[in-house]
């Protein structure tokens, strides 16, 4: 049975049922980022990671390698500074 | 209760009536200085353009000053300063700046003894080509200037008149003794007096490019707030505002700031001629010296000398063409002001057949007096 | 591991606010301008302020490109003079949203006079400093916010000069709101400059940012996300204390916040009281 969350932290509460969770659904737009990693270093999830292949400018993007933990807190989203990402928040059954 | 402009005959300070001129004209921001001998302007104004909504503001520094006007002129506003020779030096990037975002705004100079702090309270006519070239690189700009207080009041309103048709910055070079002079001033009624406004964009938002210009080489120019989005950069930019750090964008714009004011001069240059037609010796001036000028003229004719009197209204840009045009049929030209020689080296740079060019020039301080023209007037060479 | 539709080309929530032909911007990889600029945006559509209604005045320097790419009405002036430039248009329609956006040689150096008259006068002006410690434009020269025996290009052997408390500075002058935040508070900074944004009087925000290529490598702070990890470590959020004591020192503390939050009659609240009871109609 799982004890954490995706956050890897709490444990889970007793009316996790009741709670409606949320879910992000991490658009990236591999041609305008430049590779700060910002995105993927303050994650509070650890959801992004870096990817292997090179954009056009030479950098690496990131991909959602945890989609499943992504709360869609749409902190990439603030925190990139290329306009290169943008969170959809879906309810999860 | 709403203000209304002095209309009615008044013995008024040369200062008094430019800043009731610009009132006239319809200026409602003035962000200034006090400076001697300007700050007669700055105290009227002060007085005077709160009663009309408008706003003095103080500025910590002339720099502040012409950059809060270029401000107040992107906001649709239309704002003067008014300074001198120190206070102009300091202005003159941001003249630079009003130049290359196209925003009308005037300033005024009354001018003093130069260089440097000079002599503040005493006349001087130094400022001429600092008008024309302070800013750095190639650009025109207008400068007009007035000989008597009927003239501070009309000519600035002219200068607001042309600084909104051509979206380019109009310096007054006025001196300090008709800055201070007292004199008779008619202010007609404010229905009477021609007022010219920035031409507004017709095209929608959506549509509209900040550069794109008119027939005249003049875009028409969106305020801020009005949902035109636009950019405007010191940078060299496109007909888009956006900057294009390009030789050919820099050629295309500067060229075309040029061309503005060059190829519209016949509707912006103006002078006055007295006597010119049958004169053998001309003399060229302007501002407090273009009075001694005209007694010196009179007093040669008198004497059987056929003088003539240019006086220049508009020094920048300067009337070259009517300069040749006269050069053709005359003895010699005498130029007096009271500077070095600013003027005397761009009529001997317009005039044709090395038509002699004597000149009458004091430094600062003084007065140049109708004897010491009509001295001019008998030399035959410098 | 399924990999999201990445490919997917969403609109961006602050699409409408900026210029997208213009993109990608000039700024660095890693640099904090993009982030304080989308703090800036979101901040204005959070307010639902109309984009007409706002007007973005910039000086000269990285920071001063955020005017270019704003889709509002804006304004790239000469170096150090945005504050005087904006206090004109402000003045000229006063119901106008004017902020500046500049950086720290801009305001404090250059400008240093026009801030703390236009803070002295409670001019209503929001301004937001990009402080990221040297003048990044020209090359990474030092500054007036560079710290002690930092090294920059002028100052190969160290800083000998103190640097401002640019926070301090605003505040006695007469500024009525101070905060500073850095980049990666890009929420509170967010909330800092709606609160701006919606007061009298003259606001200003201090905005810490990564230079990497100006200020961190010479510095051996390494890359910018290596700056943003001190930032993580080592800021400490005070609220309400006297910004004399907001430190921020080189290899030391980062103290963010909102430090003052005053009420003081501004400039055009004490000109439209006198036109009021004067009954001038404009």
């Amino acid at each position: 049975m799982e004890k954490t969350n995706s956050k890897g932290f709490w444990r889970k509460p007793l009316d996790i049922d009741k709670i409606e969770k949320k879910r992000g659904i991490v658009h990236i737009d591999e041609e305008l980022c430049k590779g700060c990693t910002f995105c993927i270093e303050f994650c509070p999830g650890q959801v992004l990671e870096k990817r292997d292949k090179l954009n056009s400018k030479g950098y690496h993007p990131p991909y959602v390698k945890y989609p499943e933990k992504c709360t869609g807190c749409g902190f990439c989203e603030r925190v990139c500074p290329e306009f290169a990402i943008v969170v959809e928040k879906e309810l999860v059954k | 209760m709403k203000a209304k402009i002095l209309t009615g005959t008044h013995y008024m300070l040369g200062d008094h009536a430019c800043a009731e001129g610009a009132i006239a004209a319809g200026c409602r921001f003035f962000a200034g200085y006090p400076i001697t001998p300007s700050t007669e302007i700055a105290e009227w104004i002060a007085r005077r353009l709160p009663l009309f909504g408008g706003i003095y503001i103080q500025m910590e520094d002339e720099i502040a000053s012409i950059t809060a006007l270029i401000g107040a002129s992107c906001g649709g506003v239309k704002s003067m300063t008014a300074t001198s020779g120190p206070g102009y030096s300091l202005m003159v990037e941001g003249i630079g700046l009003a130049v290359m975002l196209e925003v009308p705004c005037v300033i005024v100079n009354v001018q003093r003894g130069a260089p440097s702090t000079g002599l503040p309270t005493l006349v001087g006519q130094g400022d001429v080509m600092q008008a024309r070239w302070g800013s750095h690189g190639d650009y025109e700009i207008i400068a007009i200037s007035p000989n008597s207080c009927q003239e501070m009041f009309d000519l600035t309103i002219k200068a607001f008149n042309l600084s909104e048709k051509y979206r380019v910055p109009v310096t007054i070079l006025a001196d300090e003794a008709v800055g201070h002079l007292r004199e008779k001033v008619v202010i007609p009624p404010q229905e009477e007096i021609k007022i010219i406004n920035r031409e507004k964009p017709k095209e929608k938002p959506e549509e509209y490019w900040p550069y794109v210009p008119n027939e005249n080489l003049v875009p028409p120019m969106a305020i801020a707030g009005e949902g035109y989005y636009v950019h405007m950069t010191g940078l060299t930019h496109d007909e888009r505002g956006y900057p294009d750090i390009t030789g050919e964008a820099h050629e295309k714009l500067v060229r075309r700031l040029i061309d503005k004011i060059q190829k519209n001069k016949k509707d912006i240059i103006e002078y006055e001629e007295v006597m010119i037609d049958d004169a053998e010796v001309v003399v060229v001036s302007f501002g407090i010296t273009a009075r001694a000028a005209l007694k010196a003229i009179k007093e040669a004719r008198k004497k059987g000398i056929k003088a003539g009197l240019f006086r220049l209204i508009t020094i920048w840009p300067f009337p070259e063409e009517r300069i040749a045009e006269i050069s053709k049929k005359i003895e010699k030209f005498v130029v007096a002001e009271i500077n070095q020689g600013q003027v005397r080296r761009e009529v001997e740079r317009a005039r044709l057949n090395g038509v002699p060019v004597i000149g009458v020039h004091k430094l600062g301080g003084d007065l140049i007096t109708p004897d010491e023209i009509l001295e001019g007037i008998w030399k035959k060479q410098n | 591991m399924e990999e999201t539709k990445l490919m997917e080309k969403k609109v961006h929530p602050l699409e409408e606010y900026f210029r997208k032909e213009r993109l990608p911007h000039i700024w660095c990889s890693g640099c904090g301008l993009g982030i304080a600029m989308t703090s800036f945006l979101y901040a204005i559509k959070e307010l639902e302020i109309p984009k007409e209604k706002v007007a973005v005045v910039s000086g000269i320097g990285c920071s001063g490109r955020v005017a270019g790419y704003v889709k509002m009405d804006s304004y790239h002036t000469t170096h150090g003079r945005p504050i005087p430039f904006a206090t004109g248009l402000k003045l000229a329609k006063p119901d106008l949203y004017v902020v500046v956006f500049s950086g720290d040689g801009d305001i404090a150096a250059i400008g240093g006079n026009h801030l703390i008259h236009a803070a002295r006068r409670n001019m209503d002006l929001t301004v937001i400093c990009v402080n990221n410690f040297n003048y990044g434009m020209t090359g990474g020269q030092f500054g007036p916010t560079t710290p002690l025996e930092a090294i920059t290009t002028t100052t190969p052997y160290g800083n000998f000069e103190y640097p401002f408390n640019l926070p301090h500075l605003a505040y006695s002058s007469g500024a009525t709101f101070v905060a500073r935040w850095t980049v990666l508070h890009a929420y509170q900074l967010r909330q800092s400059i709606k609160k701006a944004l919606l007061r009298k009087g003259f606001n200003f925000i201090e905005v810490i940012s990564p230079c990497p290529t100006g200020f961190g490598r010479p510095n051996k702070i390494g890359d910018a996300i290596d700056e943003m990890r001190y930032y993580r470590e080592n800021s400490i959020i005070r609220n309400g204390i006297d910004p004399k004591e907001a430190e921020l020192s080189f290899r030391g503390k980062i103290v963010v916040g909102e430090f003052v939050e005053e009420e003081r009659p501004s400039f055009l609240e004490i000109y439209q009281k006198f036109l009021k009871e004067k009954g001038i109609e404009k």
